[in-house]
């Protein structure tokens, strides 16, 4: 299929993504149509530690819906294409750019994508300075834009996962790349950590911790580390849910004798609101993307399962009807779509339903999934699972069939939450 | 015959009277006297003495029944017993206090009633199947029957405080119904 000639060279293994040693990633499964193009290194790239073209390689690729290659041509984004030869030699798409390093130390990242199918340049002015230390977010970000110029669709590889790591009595949450790199710590602690939530501007991050000997909800400010208690009622305080506008959060609070919703104001302080008055465990707020809607998790009815219930207050309406357990509620960022996770015997397994007309489909081959949360695009899940032993993180696609593996040695991840978008 | 010689006739009848007690032998048939030497508690050093049971203890022996030590042996044996029972065990998915752990909490029950300034905390936790957040408020209800339990019994509120573990921190480790069992459990700690 690719022709052998000097002007492309595919990639000597399509597996062989750059991976820290900490953290590897493993795709399964392809899309149905990928589309072939190639990623010129961009000029001077070198002159940075920043590898810029090979990271929008691999994160192109680990898209699924990608095939890139390399070319040994020297090429930028001042280069005259002839969009037919590339064409010619199996490449539907062409990303040329370069390097420059300014006299204040910044660098100054320009180039272009040009569409050897409409024979067209579509986009003839990427450009952006950044810092040396934002040279990674700037390939994303460079990634991101040409995915959503050949799909269509908002790309992700611009955002952030959060996610707890426990090593023996060791927990911390990290945060990382979504390609699992430029991990970061947000959190050390010899007690377990749960329940990571981004604020929507994803500056700050709600969690549960149990440092105190019991669960308290913390919010800490990922930039300079500033952390406060937000909830710390008798019992236990746990599983924070951010309004979409970052001003209240919903959070479950067993302070009247049964784990009940409240709402609280994002700047703590005053009296959480009560928001469900059931005689049975109410927990696991999610908001709607509108704001206007709760979903959560109550076993009212017996054993658990996901309801709704006005932001507002007002009376809840039950969600999901297929099983006798489901818990974990995840609603996709255009409101449509539920994920969950339910209990098939000894098994759980990670679901999708469809919040108008009520189909469901299973989407993972695996036993013990858990935490389901969509990435900004509402493209992709990630969430926890069992893989020989481990626990690791996995994210798919909607349509079950694109997949990708994440894991690091020596420790079992869990409890992933997904990043918003960041400007 | 003159004063003088009246006295000494009087005096010499007095003496033969006198001489003739003190000179008549008499026949002593009265019981033999025993010799009793005290039996001291142990009976040590007793001496076998007639009229003794076959097995040493003397008959007038009373032994010492003293409520105020027995109470107070009985109540230690019995926070020794509670202490070792301060985990109640449940089944899967429930909150229910099964039958055989209700003589534990009876115990600690009494214990605190009668102690007003001792305090407790109940940790309450699951095994490891399902979601972190569902079993904290599972593991938080299981803490909070052991709690109502104690105060129904007559604890004081304020001694009691009930929190979770969820699933974050089993007692045993393992993916089977042995370590699933021995996680699924609420545990009595003093505070």
């Amino acid at each position: 299929m690719w022709p052998r000639r000097r002007f492309i060279t595919a990639l000597a293994s399509a597996a062989a993504l750059p991976a820290a040693a900490q953290f590897r990633i493993e795709v399964s499964g392809v899309g149905a149509t990928q589309i072939p193009l190639v990623v010129a290194t961009f000029r001077d790239e070198d002159k940075a530690r920043t590898p810029i073209a090979a990271i929008v390689r691999a994160d192109l690729q680990r898209s699924g819906l990608f095939r890139p290659a390399e070319t040994p041509l020297a090429l930028d984004e001042r280069s005259t294409i002839v969009t037919t030869e590339w064409r010619e030699r199996g490449a539907d798409a062409l990303v040329a750019g370069s390097l420059t390093r300014l006299a204040d130390g910044r660098f100054d990242i320009r180039f272009k994508l040009w569409d050897a199918v409409k024979g067209e340049q579509l986009i003839s002015q990427g450009a952006r300075v950044v810092v040396d230390g934002d040279l990674r977010l700037a390939a994303h970000r460079i990634a991101d834009e040409v995915h959503e110029k050949l799909t269509g669709e908002r790309g992700v590889y611009a955002t952030r996962i959060a996610y707890v790591v426990k090593n023996g009595r060791r927990y911390s949450l990290h945060i990382t790349d979504a390609d699992g790199e430029g991990g970061q710590v947000a959190l050390a602690s010899p007690e377990p950590i749960i329940s990571p939530a981004w604020s929507p501007s994803g500056m700050q991050i709600a969690y549960v911790s149990f440092e105190m000997q019991k669960a308290v909800v913390w919010v800490q400010d990922l930039l300079s580390g500033e952390r406060r208690v937000l909830a710390n009622f008798r019992g236990s305080n746990s599983a924070p849910a951010w309004s979409p506008d970052g001003r209240q959060l919903a959070l479950t609070l067993s302070r009247d004798g049964i784990s009940q919703l409240y709402v609280m104001p994002a700047a703590g302080g005053g009296n959480p609101r009560r928001l469900t008055t059931s005689n049975a465990i109410d927990t696991e707020a999610v908001y709607s993307p509108d704001g206007a809607t709760i979903y959560f998790v109550s076993d009212r009815g017996g054993g658990p399962q996901i309801y709704k219930v006005p932001a507002a207050g007002g009376n809840a309406e039950r969600v999901s009807f297929n099983g006798a357990y489901n818990i974990s509620p995840a609603i996709s960022p255009d409101g449509k779509l539920l994920a969950y996770i339910t209990r098939q015997g000894n098994a759980f397994k990670l679901m999708l339903q469809e919040l108008d007309g009520g189909a469901v489909r299973a989407l993972s081959d695996t036993q013990d999934d858990e935490s389901p949360s969509f990435a900004p695009n509402g493209r992709l899940l990630v969430y926890a699972t069992r893989q020989q032993g481990r626990d690791v993180l996995m994210t798919t696609t909607l349509d079950g069939k694109i997949k990708t593996r994440l894991l690091t040695s020596g420790a079992d991840m869990r409890e992933p939450a997904w990043g918003p978008f960041v400007a | 015959m003159n004063f003088d010689t009246r006295i000494l006739v009087l005096s010499a009848l007095a003496a033969a009277a006198l001489a003739g007690c003190s000179s008549t032998p008499l026949t002593d048939t009265s019981a033999p006297v025993e010799t009793r030497t005290p039996v001291t508690a142990s009976g040590a050093g007793a001496t076998q003495s007639p009229g003794a049971t076959a097995s040493g203890t003397p008959q007038s022996r009373v032994t010492t029944v003293d409520l105020a030590a027995q109470n107070a042996a009985a109540a230690a044996a019995a926070a020794a017993a509670v202490s070792a029972q301060r985990v109640v065990y449940f089944d899967f998915d429930s909150f229910s206090i099964k039958d055989e752990f209700k003589p534990a909490i009876d115990g600690h029950a009494k214990l605190l009633s009668s102690n007003r300034t001792k305090r407790i905390k109940i940790e309450g936790h699951t095994d490891e199947r399902g979601g972190s957040e569902y079993n904290l408020a599972l593991g938080q209800k299981r803490a909070e029957a052991v709690a109502k339990s104690l105060e129904l019994l007559g604890v004081a509120d304020q001694q009691v405080e009930a929190v979770s573990f969820g699933k974050e921190r089993p007692a045993a480790v393992g993916h089977d119904e042995d370590a699933w069992a021995k996680n699924r459990r609420a545990e009595l700690k003093d505070r």
